[in-house]
């Protein structure tokens, strides 16, 4: 966890397999339409791209990638998100979270509940990814003090 | 007392089993949460967003909708409560230095 796995093997491997997974992680926040899935399974696929990294390549090469410091605001930002697209339908006359009073021109009502349910989806898989990496990296620190 | 408790393990398996007997079946049509109106003459409303889904939100994924729109306060309070429990591993696990200065 806190050093580098000796074996090449385990770095190469997750080297490999950490951007597929990741790009799972995308195609099932935004194919939640039609697929099952959405911004929770989505969001753990997300995280689970980048601790395989953590995990197999230690500290100094999880520097590179989302740093401990990131996680705490990106989760923030998910949530916000999520409420501000409520916030915004209210300010525009409607009730909390109505999705066809987002200020999107040129769409239907139905539609614009189509890319409602989109937008918080992101927001979702924003939040459930960086609170993942935020726990993980939280249990690494408490082992030093241990 | 080893025979007290799976008398009463044994007992409450039955009481589950019996209740479980009248339940109705799956996939009936005439179930009471299948027709349209419920006895009370209201309208239930999972037949709602069965029928509706794809009229209101163009989606044909119908739990989408159910999670993102019907329900959507419902997701927000999930979406609360899984980064309550991000910040309270931040509050339990993260120690900084104040504190151990402390604790010594």
């Amino acid at each position: 966890m806190r050093r580098q796995f000796d074996s090449p093997i385990v770095i190469l491997g997750s080297r490999l397999l950490s951007p597929y997974i990741m790009v799972f992680g995308w195609y099932v926040i935004f194919h939640g339409h039609y697929s099952p899935g959405g911004g929770f399974q989505g969001g753990a696929l997300l995280a689970a791209s980048i601790l395989l990294i953590r995990v197999a390549g230690g500290r100094r090469i999880s520097r590179l990638q989302i740093q401990e410091f990131a996680t705490t605001p990106l989760a923030v930002i998910g949530v916000v998100i999520y409420f501000a697209t409520g916030l915004v339908s209210i300010a525009m006359g409607g009730y909390f979270l109505d999705y066809e009073m987002l200020p999107i021109p040129g769409l239907d009502p139905a539609w614009l509940r189509y890319y409602g349910i989109l937008i918080i989806e992101i927001g979702i898989g924003l939040a459930v990814m960086a609170i993942l990496i935020m726990i993980y990296d939280n249990m690494v620190r408490g082992e030093d003090y241990a | 007392m080893k025979a007290l408790k799976i008398l009463i393990l044994i007992l409450f398996a039955g009481v589950l089993i019996y209740a479980a007997s009248d339940l109705p079946y799956r996939g009936d049509p005439d179930n009471l949460m299948h027709v349209e109106e419920s006895v009370t003459n209201t309208q239930v409303k999972g037949n709602y967003f069965v029928q509706n889904a794809y009229r209101d939100a163009r989606t044909p994924n119908m739990v989408t909708v159910v999670l993102g729109d019907y329900r959507s306060i419902d997701t927000f309070g999930e979406q609360v409560v899984i980064y309550t429990a991000g910040l309270i591993t931040l509050l339990v696990l993260r120690r900084t230095r104040k504190i151990k200065r402390a604790l010594k």
